[in-house]
């Protein structure tokens, strides 16, 4: 089955004053019509600019994508030119904004701000696209929807925000939808509901997804897979049930280690990951997370991690560690009891500790002027 | 067929009701601008010369223009003097016309000064500042050097200059030089506006929404006039407020000078500039035009006031 969008070694980079920043560096990805794919990631990984890469919205400049394809329904988005890009956007790609605050212009109606995409990408005239805004809005579950059609944003709430937001995204029936960070400025009984709504509508639409998230609770019932991005790279890639089951990747380990569990004894501490992030400028010339990883060998600064299937696995579960790939010193580990060296925590803290790069970042900026 | 609603369906109906009451940004300001006292005197006293100026055929007496040697330098009838003359209300110049009659013309000119030089300033002002604002780069440097280069150049002796030099030309005689008047204005004011817009337009770029309706597939232009545009109005129109009246100022100035509208045409300041010449004999044929001046020029502020509070999304109250 030819899949509905084939990104194949993305590689978005922004240049700026301070050198170049590679954002996104070698992304490659499918996604099935009708699928969900969940993107997690701790901020500042390159998640949010996978997704801005995919409508072509990299703001240009100081932003660049350099490399790579992004083949949608048969088609390389970035050759296109910008009145087929702008066609598809919001027409086959919909996005999701993470604040639905700021997302909705607050001097036009929300009737007004659903209609345009469907008088933009459908032809339909002012009473057909308004028509069409409230059956919409009513899909979403917005009460009196007729009246309320005609409400200005400052009069909705932040859920029901989002809820127009989706009724926007979902207006044109798109192929798939981007969700970026959709309910994490909501408050946590709203966003079981947005969730709820999209995956619904999602599966009644039969749109594909990709929710974008640094949580993983968020993601756990709401997407079939799940890619975890690290510094720009896709580390991880795994059935949503298995990555949580069976992940293979040092930071995934971490991120599930930093989630605080209901079924866990009270006492059971958090485990954070120690360290930064990595700097994206100059990113670390081994694997990218072996600065703070617990089970670095030497292997992991030399040389680069390919992303691999992964032994002791399901077929389709890939990570990018020498570690856990065939041969390797963390294929039998359970991550559960072995949290690593000790040692190498303490060196990591210690290396956090002598050099903390936003201090050697201010010195930098003051030499230059 | 009845639909049946228990009370608590009625009363969650009404409080809906309740809480819907339409109100949109602009019916929002409208209804805080009046509750301002001084703005709606203001925009009363801009209501009423406005129906002057329509209607001034047939509100003047006379006919502004016909002298009458005989009747010249009367006093107003609130003066008190022997010179009052019961057929000139306000009295009459040296010329013997009447001064009533010469000041309701006068607010034509006056209106139509203020007017039509806003429009222009407002076009090319706000389409320029947004050109400049959402292209950048070179168009916006383009753009901006040109408008600084106007902005440094003093207003009045730019006015002065153009005015001076074409006025005597073909362009100068055009309806007694108000075609000229309106194009002098225009060019020397639009760079204030195409700054303002300009500086709006680069905050609200940045914002979500424009995000958004770029990843909705609007083109760029439709996002400039339906997104950016409407956000930047509300300090554009405080600012075109205050504007209007610096228009008229200008032309009176002109013309008191003597190198605005031309003679015979009444206007405030061209009455100012015959009524010196006999200041001594008599104060009121400067005084009178003066007053209108003035009073229209504090209706002006006081709306332009009004209507900034009115349009801050601050002022709550």
């Amino acid at each position: 089955m030819p899949e509905l969008l084939e990104v194949k070694d993305l590689k978005t980079q922004f240049f700026t004053r301070d050198g170049v920043v590679h954002a996104v560096d070698g992304v490659s990805f499918e996604l099935a019509a009708g699928e969900t794919l969940g993107i997690v990631g701790e901020s500042g990984c390159g998640k949010s600019v996978t997704a801005l890469s995919l409508m072509r919205l990299i703001p240009n400049p100081p932003g660049k994508i350099v490399e790579g394809s992004i083949m949608f329904d048969g088609q390389d988005i970035l050759k296109m030119d910008e009145d087929d890009v702008r066609a598809i956007r919001g027409n086959n790609i919909a996005m999701i904004f993470q604040d639905p605050m700021t997302s909705l212009n607050p001097v036009l109606t929300i009737s007004r701000q659903i209609s345009e995409a469907l008088e933009l990408h459908l032809k339909m005239d002012r009473a057909e696209a308004r028509k069409r805004t409230v059956e919409l809005l009513e899909l979403v579950n917005i009460p009196s929807a007729k009246k309320r059609a005609d409400d200005y944003p400052h009069q909705f709430s932040g859920g029901m925000r989002q809820r127009v937001m989706i009724a926007m995204a979902l207006s044109c029936n798109p192929k798939l939808i981007l969700a970026d960070e959709p309910t994490t400025a909501l408050d946590v009984t709203i966003q079981a509901q947005i969730l709820d709504l999209l995956k619904n509508l999602g599966r009644e639409f039969r749109t594909a997804f990709i929710l974008i998230t640094h949580d993983l609770g968020v993601v756990a019932g709401m997407t079939q897979r799940i890619h975890v991005m690290y510094g720009g790279q896709i580390v991880e890639k795994a059935d949503t049930g298995e990555l949580f089951a069976n992940p293979k990747m040092p930071y995934t380990w971490g991120l599930l280690r930093s989630i605080p569990r209901l079924d866990e004894s009270r006492k059971a501490k958090l485990l954070p990951i120690e360290g930064l992030p990595p700097d994206l400028i100059a990113p670390p010339p081994g694997c990218r997370f072996e600065p703070r990883c617990q089970y670095r060998r030497e292997i992991c600064s030399q040389q680069v991690p390919e992303l691999r299937h992964i032994p002791n696995s399901k077929p389709d579960h890939e990570a990018r560690c020498f570690g856990t790939q065939e041969g390797g010193w963390l294929v039998d580990t359970d991550w559960h009891k072995d949290t690593g060296s000790a040692r190498e925590l303490e060196a990591i803290k210690a290396e956090v500790a002598d050099l903390p790069p936003e201090v050697k970042r201010a010195e930098a900026a003051q030499e230059e002027k | 067929m009845a639909t049946i609603t228990t009370p608590a369906q009625q009363r969650a109906i009404e409080m809906n009701n309740l809480a819907r009451k339409q109100r949109s940004l602009w019916g929002d300001a409208f209804w805080r601008l009046r509750r301002n006292k001084a703005a709606m005197l203001g925009l009363g006293i801009i209501i009423t010369a406005a129906l002057l100026a329509i209607f001034a055929p047939l509100i003047a007496p006379y006919d502004p223009i016909i002298q009458n040697t005989k009747a010249a330098n009367a006093d107003p009838f609130f003066a008190g003097t022997k010179y009052v003359d019961s057929n000139y209300l306000l009295g009459s110049d040296q010329l013997g016309r009447d001064i009533l009659s010469r000041l309701i013309w006068s607010s034509r000119i006056s209106m139509v000064v203020g007017l039509v030089p806003t429009t222009l300033v407002f076009v090319i002002g706000a389409s320029l500042g947004m050109a400049a604002a959402f292209y950048g780069g070179w168009v916006d440097n383009l753009l901006m050097r040109f408008t600084d280069v106007i902005y440094a150049f003093p207003d009045l002796l730019f006015l002065i200059i153009i005015m001076a030099t074409l006025r005597n030309t073909a362009l100068g005689d055009l309806m007694g030089g108000l075609i000229l008047m309106f194009a002098a204005l225009a060019i020397v004011s639009w760079v204030g506006l195409a700054r303002l817009v300009r500086g709006q337009v680069l905050s609200l770029k940045e914002k979500e929404f424009v995000e958004a309706a770029r990843a909705t597939g609007v083109p760029t232009r439709r996002i400039m006039v339906r997104h950016l545009f409407p956000n930047a109005l509300a300090p554009v129109i405080v600012s075109l407020a205050f504007s209007i009246p610096g228009a008229m100022l200008a032309e009176a100035t002109l013309s008191f000078i003597g190198i605005g509208i031309k003679p015979p045409t009444p206007t405030w300041g061209v009455m100012i500039n015959e009524g010196f010449i006999v200041f001594a004999q008599s104060p009121w044929p400067v005084l009178l035009p003066g007053f209108c001046i003035s009073l229209v020029m504090l209706a002006f502020t006081f709306l332009g006031d009004g209507l900034r509070d009115a349009l801050d999304p601050r002022m709550k109250n």
